[in-house]
């Protein structure tokens, strides 16, 4: 299969390539083309131009901010997050080798994943659950916005088509935090049907003081689960109070179908990952 | 459409090619450089048989643009070894009967050589979990995997002995 005709340009600086995205209204930009090539062969995209970033170092790499953040170019791809201080989130370690395969995971980049907001893609839920920021890039400037709020329906974010993702950042990692993710992969193509990130903080006698929960998979854009976040806050994260939280995971939300998993089954399996995650960030700082 | 002048280093040698902007690398390989051991499997992405390493990383080549393998050096399956000096892994489907049809094998081989390169004593576990992005119909992977175990044994005792 072979994509529609396109012209390439490949971008030398970001200013390069954001100037080319406000000048050209039928630009794309391509990054590992992981997802952008194979929809591009089916012929579901067919952009007049793409601009290729992938070689823009300035959007690469992992970088400690002084105040102990984690600054995670987009260009980062998963195999080099793999072998960066990011890891050290549990909730990244356990999403990392599950996503695709060793050839997606060495060209796949986290801002790709995070700008094709696939509504079952993995790596989202990890970043909603670390509360994580995204840097927003475009001709006029720069802008930080949380990643709560970002994925805005299925591959719709808040990104304008002149814009492009610099870097994602993670918070600084605490001793007093853990973190897990659990999934249920779709066997064959390894997407999660339900995917449940977890991160918890302990506060004064082990009571839980803040939770963040990431859920992918299950509805039209991967979520923040405030309810269960505000139901495992102040307890002790005894299996009752994490079950009663997990039990809150899909809400009124609607639930996607397909051949893989329909909707009854897809929410119960969003619930025992939710009770799974959590309870493995649990035991991680315990 | 404008052609697009693609400089690169494939199996260690220099190569320039006049390409059409949606080439893909797997085209430009088996098409515009007649190096058909790389295979078309399913042109999806899912099946692995595209597998070349692009400046050291397996990648599925039906899945990159020859565009932006340009300035790279790309190892096919045909640098890997050759008829009567065939590669450790190579030889060790031979010997391992770590193939049927051959037509995932050089896929297989190139994400093998990925994996060896980085983890040079690999588990069975490790070894399947690295070859999760190349689909065989014929083995049933069991001898892929002992394969793989072979050679990376087989290297190690060469790296050990040199
Ligand atoms: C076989 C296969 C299996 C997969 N399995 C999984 C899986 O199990 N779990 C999972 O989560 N994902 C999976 N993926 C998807 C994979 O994670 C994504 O394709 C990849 O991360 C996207 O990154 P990329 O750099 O390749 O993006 P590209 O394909 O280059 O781009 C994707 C989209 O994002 C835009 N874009 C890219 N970078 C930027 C940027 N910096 N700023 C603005 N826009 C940008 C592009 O314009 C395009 O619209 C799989 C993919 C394949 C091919
Ligand atoms: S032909 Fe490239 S993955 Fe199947
Ligand atoms: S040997 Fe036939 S597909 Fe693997």
């Amino acid at each position: 299969m072979i994509p529609a005709a396109f012209e390439y340009t490949r971008a030398s600086s970001l200013q390069d390539a954001l100037g080319i995205l406000a000048s050209d209204e039928g630009a794309k930009v391509i990054a590992g083309g992981q997802s952008l090539l194979p929809l591009m062969k089916l012929r579901l995209a067919q952009p007049a131009r793409l601009v290729d970033i992938g070689r823009l170092a300035e959007l690469r790499g992992v970088r400690r901010l002084d105040d102990g953040r984690l600054s995670v170019g987009a260009l980062t791809t998963y195999a080099e997050l793999a072998d960066s201080p990011a890891v050290r989130y549990g909730v990244v370690a356990d999403a990392l080798p599950g996503i695709g395969d060793v050839q997606v995971r060495n060209r796949g980049t986290v801002g790709g994943a995070v700008a094709h907001a696939d509504p079952a893609s993995d790596l989202p839920a990890a970043l909603l659950a670390l509360d994580a920021e995204v840097v927003v890039q475009s001709a006029a400037g720069s802008r930080t916005v949380p990643v709560d709020g970002f994925f805005q329906g299925a591959f719709t974010t808040a990104l304008a088509r002149d814009e492009i993702l610099a870097a994602v950042i993670l918070p600084a990692p605490r001793a007093d935090a853990g973190s897990a993710y659990a999934s249920l992969e779709q066997r064959a193509s390894g997407y999660p049907i339900a995917g449940v990130a977890a991160v918890v903080v302990l506060g004064a006698g082990g009571l839980i003081e803040w939770a963040g929960v990431g859920v992918t998979g299950v509805s039209d854009h991967p979520y923040r689960a405030r309810e269960v976040e505000a139901a495992l806050v102040g307890t002790t994260g005894s299996p009752e109070a994490v079950a009663a939280a997990a039990a809150l995971v899909v809400g009124d939300r609607e639930v996607n179908a397909d051949i893989h998993a329909g909707r009854e089954y897809r929410a119960a399996m969003a619930v025992v990952h939710a009770r799974r995650a959590i309870g493995a960030a649990l035991a991680r700082v315990r | 459409m404008a052609e697009l002048h693609v400089a690169l280093e494939v199996n260690g040698e220099h190569r320039e090619v006049d390409v059409e902007p949606r080439t893909l690398l797997v085209t430009m390989l088996r098409e515009d450089l007649e190096l058909t051991g790389t295979h078309v499997g399913c042109d999806t992405s899912q099946c692995g048989a595209c597998t070349v390493h692009v400046d050291g990383r397996a990648v599925k080549s039906c899945t990159v643009l020859a565009a932006q393998a340009d300035g790279t050096s790309v190892t096919t399956i045909e640098g890997l070894g050759q008829v009567g000096s065939l590669h450790p892994i190579q030889q060790a489907f031979w010997d391992k009967h770590g193939l049927q049809c051959g037509f995932c094998t050089p896929g297989m081989i190139m994400a093998a050589a990925d994996l060896v390169a980085r983890n040079p004593d690999p588990s069975e576990a490790e070894i399947r979990h690295a070859i999760a992005g190349n689909i065989c119909r014929c083995t049933g992977y069991h001898n892929i995997v002992a394969a793989v175990r072979e050679a990376a044994a087989v290297m190690r005792g060469a790296a050990a002995s040199a």
